[in-house]
């Protein structure tokens, strides 16, 4: 076992007491600074409950991985641990929304989009309940746990449902700027979130908007558009390109629907061309997304980079991103071979 | 009808009654709908509605009031001439029943019926939307009691089960499952489709506290109904309804051909005049 798959199988582990017991204790706990979305999840959740009699928060047997914990361990009377049983941790959610509360309920996204999607659909967005259904350990952050462990379609599975807020987070500031817009937010939520080490975009919690990107950097080559944990490989991107004078836009769309449709046509409108940039199956994602707007508007090169068709490799998650050019480098490349082409 | 001082076994049976017939009717609105399902659970909505539950049709909102979840959403065509008759809305709106725009369709809509508890049609999420208003009572500090009515062929959903060891986990001692036993589900007898047998020792081996009775006999309904614990027991709550799908109407009684269905003509004539003469003893096809 490689030092980094140590790494990776004790950050799982956690223990109930939610404590970490391994030496490099501090990229688990995290800090905002730090950039660890899924581990300031609970923290986060607990302060706003001081203020906020509303929520309520419940996971399927992974408290410690989601740190859902830090929670509990504040609000223990207003959290519930379902077990490993996610449809009726959904639908129970919306009960308890239909009684009042504003219930966050999280798991790993391949169980909570995929397997939950249903309850989503039915229970939550349907009726409009305002239940915050958190899906951690997106994409294929899992790495070598498999496809299983993947969520890669849910983005493309929700989206196309109506009534229902999809928004993926970029960093652990930018997940806090989300929680707490969404406590107040009408209907239904789908928070996607990485493994709760996705490298910092925003040193301050951000003002944020839901349904409205945040324009990153400006230029007039290009506009990447990315998402989620793509966000700061894709600036790293830009950033090398616009050393050789290339003038990169960069858009955080963070939310994936609504779309910030105006955003889109603000790119197609004023820079050469588009590219998007999703840890996501590339049929249906955030490409997919922006593309339903594209086709409105006059044609100019566009191309979406992702995660092809296909299930992926096993690996550790830095091996895939390298794999799947979706590291700094591999977008760069990607980006480099599309300008070259039109 | 709100006003509960007069409400005795005769005035639930005609409210049951009263719901079958409204079932036949907005059927013919319609053009097809799920009678016999409905037939089999009148007598339990009708005590359930008119006695049993604390409710204030003038205040849909009060936080405080009992909740229903009608689970096998299907048999809401009984449910919505209760809500108009007790005053959540006009009772002409049900004319517009399944017509484009209608609030009323054959599965319910929580944000356009009134009085409405929770939206349903997909079976198998019932039981898990009560065991969310449950802990939302709890963690509210209030005493409200919710009710989640089954079919009983639903119960082969997984989810059901997720829910049956939820509820007993948490304590839900105000949850109550009124499971409308009535035998069959659209294939065939449920015992042949997939069985659900033993289902009282099923749920007592989840830890719920069950009771078993007729479900066509108000006076038995009503004394189950006054049975139940008052919830700080922390065990959740069950009523197994025996009951005989298409109740009421002699051709429909445990008939495979009626789980959805239209009747037009004298057809539809014999059989409001049947249940105006009200339950007859059921009489079982004698075995082939």
């Amino acid at each position: 076992m490689t030092t980094e798959m140590q790494n990776e199988a004790e950050i799982f582990r956690g223990t109930t007491e939610g404590k970490t017991t391994f030496k490099d204790a501090r990229s688990v706990r995290g800090t905002p600074k730090q950039g660890m979305p899924a581990f300031v999840l609970g923290e986060e959740l607990a302060e706003m409950a001081k203020s906020d009699d509303r929520i309520v928060v419940a996971t399927a047997d992974l408290a410690s991985a989601n740190r859902t914990n830090d929670f509990k361990a504040v609000h223990p009377k207003r959290f519930f641990d379902f077990g490993i049983a996610e449809k009726n941790m959904i639908t129970a959610a919306a009960g308890m929304a239909a009684c009042g509360m504003v219930p966050y309920v999280a798991t790993f996204a391949s169980f909570a989009a995929i397997l939950g999607a249903e309850q989503i659909r039915t229970d939550c967005a349907y009726p409009r309940m305002p239940v915050r259904v958190i899906g951690t350990h997106s994409g294929m952050s899992m790495g070598f746990y498999g496809s299983s462990h993947h969520a890669l379609e849910d983005l493309g599975m929700l989206r196309c449902v109506a009534d229902l807020t999809v928004i993926c987070a970029t960093d652990a500031n930018h997940l806090r700027a989300i929680l707490r817009k969404s406590a107040d937010h009408p209907g239904a939520m789908y928070i996607r979130l990485g493994r709760g080490r996705d490298p910092v975009v925003y040193d301050e919690v951000p003002d944020l908007e839901i349904g409205k990107a945040i324009r990153l950097r400006e230029g007039s080559d290009i506009t990447l558009i990315a998402t989620g944990s793509q966000v700061r490989a894709t600036l790293d991107a830009a950033d090398a390109m616009a050393q050789d004078g290339i003038s990169v836009r960069v858009v955080d769309m963070h939310t994936i629907s609504p779309l910030d449709r105006a955003e889109v046509e603000a790119a197609a409108r004023e820079t050469r061309a588009i590219m998007t940039v999703e840890e996501h199956n590339m049929t249906g994602g955030l490409g997919s997304a922006v593309a339903d707007v594209l086709v409105d508007l006059p044609r100019l090169p566009f191309k979406k980079h992702g995660v092809p068709d296909r299930f992926v490799e096993v690996g550790p998650p830095a091996a895939l991103y390298n794999a799947y050019k979706l590291d700094a480098p591999g977008v760069e490349e990607v980006v480099r071979a599309f300008l070259k082409g039109i | 009808m709100s006003d509960r001082s007069n409400v005795n076994i005769a005035v639930l049976e005609d409210r049951a009654k009263f719901i079958r017939t409204e079932t036949v009717r907005l059927t013919k609105i319609a053009g097809a709908g799920h009678y016999s399902s409905t037939f089999s659970c009148a007598e339990i909505l009708s005590a359930l509605y008119y006695a049993q539950m604390r409710i204030e049709p003038s205040r849909p909102d009060w936080e405080n009031r009992d909740r229903f979840v009608m689970s096998k959403g299907h048999a809401a065509i009984g449910l919505y001439p209760v809500l108009a008759d007790l005053g959540y809305f006009d009772p002409s709106e049900l004319d517009t029943y399944t017509r484009l725009g209608s609030k009323y369709g054959d599965h319910p809509d929580m944000k356009k019926v009134r009085g409405l508890d929770f939206s349903s049609g997909s079976l198998g999420h019932g039981l898990s939307v009560g065991v969310g208003m449950a802990l939302a009572g709890r963690v509210r500090g209030l005493d409200y009691k919710t009710y989640v009515m089954l079919g009983d062929g639903e119960i082969s959903e997984g989810q059901i089960w997720e829910a049956m060891s939820a509820a007993n986990h948490f304590q839900l001692g105000h949850l109550v499952i009124l499971l409308d036993r009535n035998g069959l589900s659209i294939d065939g007898h449920t015992e042949e489709v997939m069985a659900i047998e033993p289902v009282h020792d099923r749920f007592a081996s989840f830890g719920w506290d069950v009771q078993r009775v007729d479900g066509h006999d108000l006076a038995t309904v009503m004394t189950a109904f006054g049975n139940l614990k008052d919830g700080t027991t922390g065990k959740p709550q069950a009523i197994i309804f025996d009951t005989i799908k298409g109740r009421g109407v002699k051709r429909m009684e445990m008939s495979l051909d009626w789980h959805v269905g239209n009747l037009v003509g004298d057809d539809y004539d014999d059989v409001m005049a049947e249940l105006d003469a009200g339950l007859q003893p059921y009489e079982p096809e004698p075995a082939e």
